[in-house]
């Protein structure tokens, strides 16, 4: 029978700690909508979303109340939508990525991925529609996410996208310039990108998933310090069985939650991505775990071996918690999301190089960072390139969501609201890279042998 | 199916008898009663058997809700699966 302790410890994590399942994120292949007219293509994609994704939203808060535990955002992952339209011949894509926002507006969730494409080794001329729609897309659209892979362990890194990425962005910073280049938070690039991801922006439903599945993303970055609270100058041995065994209990309420998700929609379940995702909200942050564990700032001498130890140790409590884990796992370190990483940049503990480090050891990458607008094309995709190199070589996912903010510069805050947060603008290194990035071409795939 | 029906506030007479008395009214059967008072703060856990009906569920969370609010503290009632799912391997 559960005990008093047990139920009180449940409801503190909710309470107190910001504990909650982030997003319920439904992917839903588009393959069958495939057709020749683009009309038609749009027609059949807004159908085929309203009808399996209708109950989503409603289904979500109906186990948010029977299990008092938040579902905070109800969400939908497509098939790349370059893949999709490939037989239409249309010369733009943003007719598409309407439709898409019309639907996520009609089912009523708050963001829907897979303006994407896969290009790790090269474009196809559908590709490249859809990277040139991405600005105007993300302008005319609210929920529209769109992700581009730009590399992979296996292809190596396709660096003539990178080039052409450097310039979306600026485009993208540039026609939202109106609210604070905000298009820029909904693009984002990986290296080798998960197929099950439910989290956004970088959600799309991968060519070898099911028809129709449930992806569930758990965070609770306020728990684990809560937990560390109560293991304050212990050794590292206790520090890493903590955050173990917190990492399994979140990701067994996530696994419950997932499950009655798809039965109550009648759809399988994908994954559990236990991932820590900060929100701006106090007590919800990764930098303040770091803290807990004892740096004075995050990005102070020892943050990257924190995040390591972070990073590892939910995938081991979280593992075998579920019976399929998937998605990104582990920490996420947004800048404008997290308020402790916030503070840490105006404190100048937090710099773009210590977060580069960072992301060698952490779950994703480069995450919501407001950089001066009129930081060159050229440095962007150099930026993207080592972040790129990055996971090419450690086998691992990597990612650039960065922000161009038009008319800011070094100094400024930049407000995006909501989940988004704000953020100081950060100082880019100021040496070009322009001959490097103007070579084009591909990266070769790296060996894999041979590990120094 | 099982409820957990958590109660948590500062201590006043007559919250468990208000608690008891909606439940009894609604036919609902308490397996399991225990409570503590920290600092003056007031800390109670029912176990009750619900049918498995999650509109019941969903009208007696709400009432519970309504209850708490009258009286001025917080009462949840949750399906007891985030517990076990959570605690028990």
């Amino acid at each position: 029978m559960i005990t008093n302790f047990e139920v009180l410890e449940t409801n503190k994590m909710i309470r107190d700690s910001n504990l909650d399942i982030r997003t319920i994120t439904m992917g839903i292949s588009l393959m069958d909508c495939m057709d020749s007219d683009i009309d038609k293509l749009n027609e059949n994609i807004y159908n085929k979303i309203t009808s399996k994704a209708k109950d989503l939203v409603e289904v979500g808060e109906q186990i948010s109340k029977k299990y008092g535990i938040p579902v905070v955002n109800k969400r939908i992952s497509v098939t790349p939508i370059a893949i999709v339209a490939a037989g239409t011949k249309a010369d733009s894509y943003v007719s598409i990525a309407k439709t898409l926002d019309r639907a996520a507006k009609d089912v009523g969730v708050n963001f829907i991925g897979g303006f994407s494409a896969l290009v790790q080794k090269g474009c196809t001329p559908s590709d490249e529609i859809l990277i040139k729609s991405i600005p105007e897309a993300l302008d005319v659209t609210e929920r529209v996410c769109a992700s581009i892979n730009l590399g992979s362990s296996k292809s190596g890194i396709n660096m003539d996208t990178v080039k052409d990425i450097g310039e979306i962005i600026k485009l993208t910073a540039e026609r939202t310039k109106d609210r604070e280049s905000i298009g820029c938070a909904k693009l984002v690039v990986f290296c080798n990108a998960p197929d099950d991801n439910p989290f956004m922006a970088g959600a799309f439903h991968g060519v070898g998933e099911k028809d129709t599945v449930i992806n569930v993303g758990v965070s609770g970055p306020g728990v684990v310090k809560e937990g560390l609270e109560a293991a304050r100058d212990e050794d590292f041995e206790t520090l890493c069985e903590t955050i173990k065994k917190i990492a399994f209990k979140i990701t067994r309420v996530g696994q419950m939650v997932a499950k009655e998700a798809a039965d109550n929609l009648g759809v399988d379940f994908g994954i559990i991505d236990l991932s820590l995702a900060p929100t701006p909200a106090i007590g919800d942050s990764i930098a303040e775990i770091f803290e807990e564990m004892g740096l004075e700032y995050a990005g102070a001498p020892g943050t990257t071996a924190a995040l390591a130890i972070l990073n590892d140790c939910v995938k081991k409590g979280g593992v075998m918690a579920s019976s399929y884990v998937g998605g990104l796992s582990g920490a996420f370190i947004p800048v404008s999301e997290d308020h402790g990483m916030i503070r840490a940049v105006e404190e100048g503990a937090l710099t773009i190089e210590k977060l580069e480090a960072m992301t060698c050891v952490c779950s994703v990458g480069l995450d919501m960072i407001a950089i001066p607008g009129n930081t060159p094309a050229s440095t962007i995709s150099g930026i993207i390139a080592d972040e790129m190199a990055i996971g090419m070589i450690n086998n691992k996912t990597t990612a650039v969501r960065i922000i161009p903010v038009v008319g800011k510069d070094v100094g400024d805050m930049v407000e995006f609201g909501g989940l988004l947060g704000y953020s100081p603008i950060m100082e880019v290194n100021p040496f070009s890279c322009e001959d490097f990035i103007n070579r084009g071409g591909r990266i070769p795939a790296p060996i894999h042998s041979f590990k120094n | 199916m099982k409820g957990i029906i958590t109660v948590v506030g500062k201590d006043k007479v007559g919250i468990i008898a208000k608690v008891c008395t909606l439940l009894s009214e609604r036919n609902v059967n308490i397996l399991d009663i225990s409570q503590t008072i920290v600092q003056e703060y007031f800390n109670m856990m029912m176990i009750v058997e619900l049918n498995d009906e999650d509109k019941e569920l969903n009208n007696l969370i709400d009432e519970l809700d309504d209850l708490g609010e009258e009286i001025g503290v917080e009462i949840k009632l949750q399906h007891e699966s985030i517990f076990n799912s959570m605690h028990r391997i």
